[in-house]
């Protein structure tokens, strides 16, 4: 294919603009190696939950705890780990080190949190294991009522300022659009040094099962409908902020793909369609976006951000014109 | 390693050196002695090096006599080999030991003495295991201290190097193996001076090789065999030398001097006492005391013991001694004396009858400290009070009160110890962490050059509930005191339900500080306590301090572990250090335990560290006794005569006070007794649901306590009710007018939750209850009322219940109840379906283990009996044996019946036809028959008590019993089922005899903390298999099927009830050997056991745990015997094994290896299921023949 789809994603030499996204591929070698083969330009890593990890490790020191000391005959139950390594950590750079040597595209780790507490210290070994970058993803919901919005968004700036000063590689941010004012928001994680925007993370929210009056956990793959909002922002952002930007939810085919590259996007990002269709099928989506811009005869540079907001429009108003549009289809589409 | 001053036990000082002159441990896990193999063993994965940079290799055999063979191959291999082992361990090793000091073979046995189990076992110290060897040719060197244990290791190490002479070393179980006390490390540079090449490689040389070739392990005949045994006496000569001179050696290199025999005392002694162990640091310091006083006395310490050295013996004791006391911490029944005794008297005589000593001192063989029986300084009073008398009697023993035969030395206290030295004593619960902390208090103050510590920690038998006491001493001079704090300067009371059920003062003196752990303020604690606390508190001028420490400690994180804020406490007021000093000593030393673990733990502990004292608060001390309740009777008012006079005064804790004819005098105790035990164990308990309850009777089955219980009864039984009593209408069909409740014993409620997560009902109107929930109940009078109505409800009559289902079950009185075991236990819901399924006619052989201590642990026993006084008849052999122990309970009751037909034949002339005919010929297979069969027993043992009492009918009557069927039950675990009983079983199984083998499979060592078992599933984490264990579980099932007449099931009571149920009573109706092998949940798995139920759940669906029956009555039927009762794997075995620890400290370890398994696992039980299925659709002729079936057709036993 002589269509070139090299990409610049934070400050990265990427060879397509197609990333394959923190998911369940990536948790082995196989996988990592089949997403590298399928043409994808760079790799983010299932995410380490940091609070996961020290609750994790909590638990089995209080488990081990547990019954020490209570019984004549048996003072323990278990042997004593003498090492400190191991636990999630542990696993999390281990695979990723591996993975970094089994491909030659950038692998970036991504690491989950809700505090700033042990992030500094597990995102300089991230570095270390060969992390091309980290992802920070903020995922926060915030049970306690008496948290205010501008708390929220502090601890948000404050963790990308911890994160940009601990590590040399760079480091980007993926986000809830759950802001009252998600433009300004993003706008200070720029400020504060983030190198891209991931737009946007999807909060895994609890299900019921009214038969068997049960909570469930809410886990499903994402729909181009997903797309829509991250959509908005991107095409608003576009031009407006030094960080890159990236795409990522709803993505499956390839117009999708160019939907987003077209709003600005600098690359795409997709869990949900190669977890549908495997790990080659990026092959496809990138083929469907080099046959696109070959048609069109357009070069990937050219088509990006084609139909963005202009950087010189008011995005207020043009998001206004873009509403009314809609409603002016919904009622031709429905005769309302 | 570098010479280095640290706080150790004795096993850890002991194992210090082992390891480090060793190439080879061979060991099997025992108590006292199994901290000395676990150490090594995790040195070994910690890849510590011995003195010459190498690894030692640890392995674990399947019991003490596979270690001892593979460490005597190692031996004549030519490699360095140690092992570490006790009581009934070391017996086990005996046979090994005469080939290997008969072969002069140089080898250490570190041993942690213990008692041999006889009347009853005993886990504690004594000198009875090796003194049961003395005879075996070993050297035998006794440590009396942690550094003694550290110190004479190495000695040994050198000593059997240089002399060719085996050597055991040992220190007493527990109280030296372990205390914890300040230890000076030897150096590897300080081994390598004593443990030199040239000694290793002639150690080497005398291997076998096929590169010179000889032979050694002959059998020898008359001409030369007792000329051979006389050729190793030059070798046995030379020990005491060679050890003489390594002990002169080591005291150069380190300033710690040692003989093999010290004398101590006045050089003109007139009364002498003989001692080895830690007894005679007590009678040194003793003796010290009382010279001063005027008195002429001394001690003679022995070290080495075999080869005894008689000249060095008589030497020691002063010509002046006119009575000498020799004491031995064993018992020989029926000798003349106990062995040092013995020897000391015949070193005596022969050197008086030679005339190389002038005088024979009048000298007593004394007993003492039997199983950890204390030995304090006022008993070592009262021996030489004896001693200064005219005739001291020639035997004696001290500590006790013999009232039999008289033997017994009064005593009474004294306290001789150190001024300067601050003793504290703890009163904590199993789970709060009291004992734990106590061990981080004596590093940080031991751990100050100027500071000694020592502390010993005395831990009840229960698993559940169970109490803690720490005993701990800190001072500016060495603590050699080898027995317990009786008054102490601080005492720590870390849970308020102890102090209301004994009497915790008994140790304050005069000002003694008092920290209670109580959910009261200050103002209010003092209406709590009992009367006669009060009365001590005010008396003794008590320095009362208290703090509610639990919300602290859940407003931290740290739920129940209230150990850091009470251990802050203890610092705070006891002014060891000061504040701040004290307080960054603990934060360091949190820091330092759980810092490698977690670092969340570390915040949360930090954070209670500073929440604590702001908590803490003086209580103001009234000058008059307010409370008008004294302490909980220990046991309920209806208890029997026994139970009262006796078993009480364990459970308060005064069993030390009862006199030798309190006690029985062959083992033999009442049956059923925990009931009649006064204790809470929980606050939080199961309460039922009338209203929403099904009455599946499935909370019931699973129940580990017994404290669920169901009756169903008229309506009109309600009458005298207490208001509230809950009560259900009966939904069982054919009953009308009938009642139904479901009753929790209050206090025996452990609060586990088996009940409420195997409950299937979820009110619509309540989705987050069940027909059967937790409740908080700190006051628990109302369900004790509740209680007693229901006891006062007849029993439901067994032949009306429905035995075949879940349901009809939970009418079945346990025989089995309330018996201390672990909170939310997986075996003992097995252990209560045999007694209520079977308990009036069976008799129990139980494997040492959890079961043999959950199950005759005493003060207290859980196997019952019924309204007619009947039930499963109980005991405990050993752990090996366990399998031929049951057998030989069923030969004896085949032999009585056998009898008891033919007596019965011989006297049926004058009895009714048709009850002779019943007797000997009606089918014994439903609950109906054996009711039937019961009924004609008793009326034929009426008859025979009204017959003329001639040797016949007497005869007959003392076996007319076995007429009814007998159901013999052989229990145990899978250490005794897969590995030290493996061979008993194999051959029981064989026997084709009628008995019903249950191994409770916790696939690990459980009792003993966690050792890897041959039943450990590949790839978990235990003790000796630090890095997963490496091969697969032992497919026991298979092994017994194979035998084609063996009944086999594998159950898992918490995947499907109603096959464990169909099982137990195959396996007990089939007229052959049975075996069950049953899923047991444990806390050695590393999860909250309440969710035991959904573990076994997927156990069962991921196919490692798939359930089956192995039926050879089908296959005589031509049927396929072999029946598959799971469905296909429908989860993975990730999904199973990622809630326990014992799976997930691998993936923390070794992230890879853990990967690596968790595929082998997944493929392993992917293969094992297409076997299965593939013999579950075979034809009955492709399984192993019965060669039996036709014997069984006219056997004895069934008819």
């Amino acid at each position: 294919m002589s269509v070139d789809l090299s990409t610049k994603y934070l400050g990265l030499d990427l060879r397509s603009p197609l990333v394959a996204s923190a998911g369940p591929i990536q948790q082995n070698l196989d996988g990592v190696r089949a997403l590298a083969d399928s043409g994808v330009g760079a790799i983010v890593m299932y995410s380490l939950f940091e609070e996961q990890v020290r609750h994790e490790e909590a638990r089995q020191a209080e488990l081990e705890l547990e019954y020490m000391d209570s019984f004549a005959e048996s003072l323990s139950f278990f042997p004593t780990v003498q090492s400190n390594e191991g636990g999630i950590t542990a696993e999390y750079l281990a695979h990723l080190e591996a993975s970094v040597k089994a491909v030659d595209i950038p692998v970036i780790a991504s690491l989950n949190g809700a505090t700033n507490g042990g992030w500094v210290e597990t995102a300089h070994r991230m570095q270390d294991a060969g992390a091309a970058g980290i992802e920070c993803n903020i995922y926060m919901v915030p049970g306690d009522l008496a948290t205010t919005g501008a708390e929220v968004e502090e601890r948000h700036v404050e963790i990308v300022s911890a994160m940009r000063e601990a590590v040399d590689i760079p480091v980007s941010v993926k986000l809830s659009p759950f802001f009252s004012a998600p433009g300004n928001m993003i706008a200070r994680l720029d400020s504060a040094g983030a190198d891209g925007l991931v737009l946007f993370n999807r909060f895994l929210q609890p299900d019921i099962d009214p038969e068997k009056l049960e909570v469930v956990p809410g886990v499903w793959l994402s729909t181009p409908t997903d797309a829509r909002v991250p959509l908005t922002w991107i095409a608003t952002l576009s031009g407006r902020v030094k960080a890159s930007l990236a795409a990522t939810s709803g993505v499956e085919t390839a117009d999708d793909v160019l939907k987003y590259l077209l709003a600005g996007a600098d690359v795409v990002m997709t869990t949900s369609a190669l977890v549908r269709h495997g790990a080659s099928y990026a092959a496809s989506l990138l083929s469907g976006v080099s046959e696109w811009l070959e048609r069109k005869g357009l070069t990937l540079e050219q088509a990006r951000g084609l139909l963005a907001v202009p950087s010189d429009a008011s995005s207020s108003e043009y998001e206004r014109n873009g509403y009314v549009a809609a409603l002016e289809k919904a009622k031709a589409t429905y005769g309302a | 390693m570098e010479r280095t001053r640290i706080i150790a036990d004795g096993n850890t000082a002991a194992a210090s050196v082992a390891y480090r002159c060793s190439e080879l441990c061979s060991i099997y896990p025992i108590t006292p002695s199994s901290p000395m193999a676990e150490t090594a063993d995790e040195w070994a994965t910690a890849k510590r090096h011995n003195i010459w940079g190498d690894i030692p290799t640890v392995i674990e055999m399947q019991s003490e006599g596979g270690a001892a063979g593979a460490l005597h191959g190692a031996l004549q291999g030519g490699a360095l080999t140690t092992t570490f082992t006790a009581s009934q361990g070391l017996l086990l090793m005996i046979p090994n030991m005469y080939k290997i000091a008969g072969e002069l073979t140089s080898t250490v046995f570190h041993v942690a003495a213990r008692s041999l189990a006889a009347q009853g076992l005993s886990i504690f110290g004594d000198h009875q295991d090796v003194m049961a060897c003395r005879q075996t040719g070993f050297a035998m060197l006794c440590s009396a201290t942690v550094q003694e244990c550290h110190d004479l290791a190495l000695v040994s190490h050198a000593a059997t190097l240089q002399s060719r002479v085996p050597f055991m070393h040992f220190f007493e179980g527990f109280r030296t193996s372990h205390e914890l006390n300040v230890l000076e490390t030897v150096s590897d540079d300080d081994i390598r001076q004593f443990i030199t090449d040239d000694l290793v490689h002639a150690h080497r040389e005398r291997a076998l090789s096929p590169a010179h070739p000889f032979i050694r392990g002959t059998a020898q005949n008359p001409d030369i065999h007792f000329q051979a045994r006389e050729a190793a006496n030059q070798y046995y000569e030379k020990v005491p030398g060679v050890v003489q001179s390594l002990f002169d050696q080591f005291a150069e290199l380190t300033g710690r001097q040692y003989h093999l025999v010290d004398y101590y005392g006045d050089p003109q002694a007139e009364s002498v006492i003989v001692c080895m162990g830690s007894g005679a640091k007590t009678v040194q310091h003793t003796i010290d005391h009382l010279n001063k006083q005027g008195h002429k006395l001394g001690v003679v310490i022995v070290r080495l013991y075999r080869p005894f050295p008689a000249a060095e013996i008589v030497a020691a004791i002063p010509e002046t001694a006119r009575t000498v006391a020799v004491l031995d911490r064993t018992k020989e029944p029926g000798s003349e004396g106990e062995p040092l005794f013995l020897d000391v008297m015949s070193a005596l005589s022969q050197a008086v009858s030679r005339g190389t000593r002038s005088r024979m001192p009048i000298i007593s063989g004394g007993r003492y400290g039997i199983s950890s029986k204390e030995f304090t300084a006022g008993m070592v009073a009262g021996i030489v009070a004896e001693l200064e008398l005219d005739q001291p009697r020639p035997h004696f023993t001290i500590g006790i009160d013999d009232d039999v035969t008289h033997l017994s030395l009064p005593f009474s206290d004294l306290d001789i110890e150190d001024p300067e030295t601050l003793r504290a004593v703890f009163f904590g619960m199993g789970s709060d962490g009291t004992v734990g902390a106590n061990k981080n208090t004596i590093k940080i103050l031991g751990s100050d050059p100027g500071t000694y510590a020592q502390g010993y920690f005395e831990y009840d038998s229960r698993k559940s509930g169970s109490r803690t006491t720490s005993h701990l001493r800190f001072g500016p001079h060495p603590i050699e005191s080898p027995y317990l704090v009786s008054q102490a300067e601080f005492i720590g009371v870390h849970n308020f339900n102890i102090l209301e059920s004994i009497d915790v003062l008994t140790m304050a003196h005069e000002g003694t500080t008092v920290l209670i752990n109580a959910p009261y303020d200050a103002t209010e604690l003092w209406d709590h306590l009992p009367d006669s606390m009060q009365r001590q508190i005010i008396d003794k001028k008590i320095n009362l301090w208290t703090i509610d420490a639990l919300p602290v400690a859940r407003k931290v994180g740290l739920r129940n572990r209230t150990n850091t804020i009470l251990q802050t406490c203890f610092f705070a007021i006891s002014g060891v250090l000061p504040r701040d000093e004290a307080i960054k000593r603990i934060k360091d030393s949190i820091q330092k335990t759980y810092g490698k673990k977690s670092q969340k733990i570390v915040e949360m502990n930090h954070a209670a560290v500073d929440a604590s004292l702001e908590h803490l608060q003086q209580v103001t001390v009234p000058d008059q006794v307010t409370s008008t309740h004294g302490l909980i009777p220990p046991v309920t008012a209806d208890a029997p005569q026994f139970v009262r006079d006796v078993t009480s005064k364990m459970i308060e804790g005064l069993g030390n006070t009862l006199p030798v004819s309190a006690v029985p005098d062959d083992g033999t105790y009442p049956a059923g007794t925990t009931k009649f035990e006064q204790r809470t164990l929980s606050d939080l308990i199961a309460e039922w649901d009338p209203s929403e309850c099904i009455q599946c009777g499935n909370c019931a089955f699973v129940c580990p306590h017994g404290v669920i219980r169901a009756k169903y009864y008229p309506q009109s039984a309600l009458e005298g009710a207490p208001a509230g009593f809950p009560t259900a209408t009966l939904n069982a069909a054919g009953l009308p007018e009938s009642n139904y409740t479901l009753q929790v014993v209050p206090d025996q409620c452990t609060g586990c939750g088996l009940c409420v997560e195997t409950c299937p009902v979820r009110p619509t109107a309540h989705p987050d209850r069940k027909a059967i929930n937790l409740v908080e109940h700190l006051d628990k009078t109302a369900q004790r009322r509740n209680e007693a109505f229901f006891e006062t409800l007849p029993v439901n009559d067994r032949s009306r219940v429905d035995f075949a289902s879940v349901r009809g079950t939970q009418f079945l009185q346990p025989l089995f109840e309330f018996s201390g075991a672990c909170a939310g236990c997986g075996e003992t819901p097995y252990v209560k379906l045999v007694s209520q399924l079977f308990g009036d006619r069976a008799e129990v052989a139980n494997a040492t283990g959890c079961s043999s201590i959950y199950g005759g642990n005493l003060p207290t026993t859980p196997w019952g009996k019924n309204a007619d006084g009947r039930g499963p008849a109980w005991s405990n052999s050993l752990f090996e044996d366990n399998a031929e122990f049951g057998l030989g309970m069923r030969l004896a009751a085949d032999v009585q019946t056998k009898l008891a037909k033919v007596r019965l034949g011989q006297l049926s002339e004058g009895l009714n036809p048709e009850l002779v005919d019943g007797l000997l010929n009606a089918p014994q297979l439903t609950e109906h028959d054996l009711q039937s069969q019961q009924e004609r027993v008793h009326t034929l043992q009426a008859i025979l008590a009204d017959m003329e009492q001639t040797p016949q009918v007497r005869d007959l009557a003392s076996v007319a019993d076995h007429l009814l069927r007998r159901s013999v039950w052989i229990i145990g675990g899978d250490g005794w089922a897969y590995d030290i009983g493996s061979g008993g079983v194999d051959h029981v199984l064989a026997s084709g005899r009628d008995v019903n083998v249950l191994v409770l499979d916790t696939e690990v060592y459980s009792n003993t903390g966690g050792q890897a078992s041959k039943s450990t599933p590949m790839g978990a984490v235990a003790k000796f298999a630090t890095s997963g264990k490496p091969t697969a579980k032992k497919d026991l099932a298979m092994q017994a099927i194979a035998y084609g007449s063996v009944y086999v099931a594998r159950v898992a009571f918490g995947a499907d009830p109603q096959q464990t149920l169909r099982a137990f009573r195959e396996a007990e109706a089939y007229p052959g050997p049975s075996i069950i092998i049953a899923y047991s949940h444990c806390i050695a798995h590393g999860y909250d056991l309440k969710n035991g139920l959904d573990q076994q759940y997927k156990a069962v669906h991921c196919g490692h745990w798939p359930l089956m029956r192995f039926n050879p009555v089908l296959a005589e039927e031509g049927l396929n015997p072999f029946l598959l009762d799971s469905p296909r794997p429908d989860i993975s075995w990730r999904e199973y094994t990622k809630l326990e620890l014992r799976y997930k400290m691998l993936a923390k370890s070794n992230p890879e290896a853990a990967e690596k398994f968790l595929d082998l696992d997944q493929r392993t039980v992917e293969r094992r299921w297409t076997e299965y299925e593939e013999m579950a659709t075979r034809s009955a002729d492709r399984f192993t023949f019965d060669a039996r079936t036709s014997e069984f057709a006219a056997g004895s036993s069934r008819s």
